[in-house]
């Protein structure tokens, strides 16, 4: 996707154009997925219930370099990271897809919320209820086909609610520093 | 921010001063809705009739809206079931170990009450489809 160096004197013809905008995607996304491995080592009561540490790096691109980049860096983590975990299409990682696409869904048009009014908090929680929703969704769907998994809907929604505005906290302070920005 | 970096690094005191009057109010929905969760789904459904039944053979279906006692004839006496809105109980029972009537109030969607001497159960039905397709749940 990203190549890391094209020789210009190998004899093979395929040339690769890395762009800036590569570049930075590939810096935000080698973040996120840092973040994933870290967050990985975390014990977790239940699965899917986590901070989602990448979520912070995502949203600091949506708001610092538009949708386009933090779709490219939340689905590269995606990939890259449940390669690094181990998890490549195993359930997780659909389930972890399918929240990154939903939350995706949700901050496109959500971005266009008037800045003076809504901050990444909002961004953040919501990116956070549509990733459980979408995982829960799934989960319903496909993994287990039963009315019981909305049993946990409650401590799901609770740990999005949290960690939502603790990583839009988090989104807002590193935004402020950013001379360019102001 | 007189010194931006500083104070992007440390934790600072101003937390707060990041959010903006939209997100206070996104967070007071999410913590809404987060709350009326807890109720919604931790019921396990409502239950919507008690089911009464003598030697497997439906007694009685009565919704769990109305105050109303019945008594059920069994080989060595009556059984009292008492019913009211949203809860139904053995209320009497002739039984010697009275089981079915210490159990007390029955609440959820498939929990039952066997008073196995007298050949009379009270059991609770959720909504139709949901989980009741179980034998029983305990809980």
């Amino acid at each position: 996707m990203i190549p890391s160096a094209t020789e210009r004197h190998t004899k093979r013809h395929i040339e690769l154009t890395v762009t800036a905008d590569d570049h930075r995607v590939a810096r935000y996304a080698a973040a996120a997925i840092a973040l994933t491995v870290a967050e990985a080592a975390i014990p977790s009561p239940l699965p899917g219930v986590k901070p989602g540490l990448a979520n912070i790096v995502v949203l600091l691109v949506l708001m610092r370099h538009g949708w386009a980049d933090a779709a490219w860096v939340s689905l590269l983590r995606v990939v890259a990271g449940s390669l690094v975990v181990g998890q490549f299409l195993a359930p997780g990682f659909f389930l972890s897809l399918t929240g990154a696409l939903l939350s995706l869904a949700v901050l496109a048009p959500a971005m266009h919320l008037p800045r003076r009014w809504f901050g990444p908090v909002t961004l953040s929680i919501l990116a956070a209820f549509a990733h459980i929703g979408g995982q829960v969704l799934l989960a319903r769907l496909w993994l287990v086909p039963h009315d019981g998994v909305f049993y946990l809907v409650p401590v799901f929604a609770t740990t999005a609610l949290i960690f939502g505005i603790v990583n839009g906290l988090i989104v807002a302070r590193l935004i402020i520093p950013k001379p360019s920005q102001s | 921010m007189a010194a931006p970096l500083i104070t992007a690094i440390m934790p600072g005191r101003d937390w707060l001063s990041l959010l903006r009057p939209g997100d206070w109010l996104c967070a007071g929905i999410a913590l809404i809705v987060v709350g009326i969760s807890y109720p919604l789904l931790w019921q396990g459904g409502n239950a919507e009739k008690a089911v009464v039944r003598r030697d497997g053979a439906l007694i009685a279906e009565l919704p769990l809206t109305l105050h109303k006692r019945i008594e059920v004839d069994g080989p060595i006496g009556k059984t009292t079931i008492e019913i009211e809105p949203g809860r139904a109980r053995v209320l009497s029972d002739p039984g010697p170990r009275q089981y079915c009537v210490r159990q007390g109030w029955l609440t959820r969607p498939n929990a039952i009450a066997i008073c196995a001497p007298n050949h009379v159960s009270l059991s609770l039905s959720g909504p139709a489809g949901g989980a009741g397709h179980n034998d029983s749940v305990s809980y």
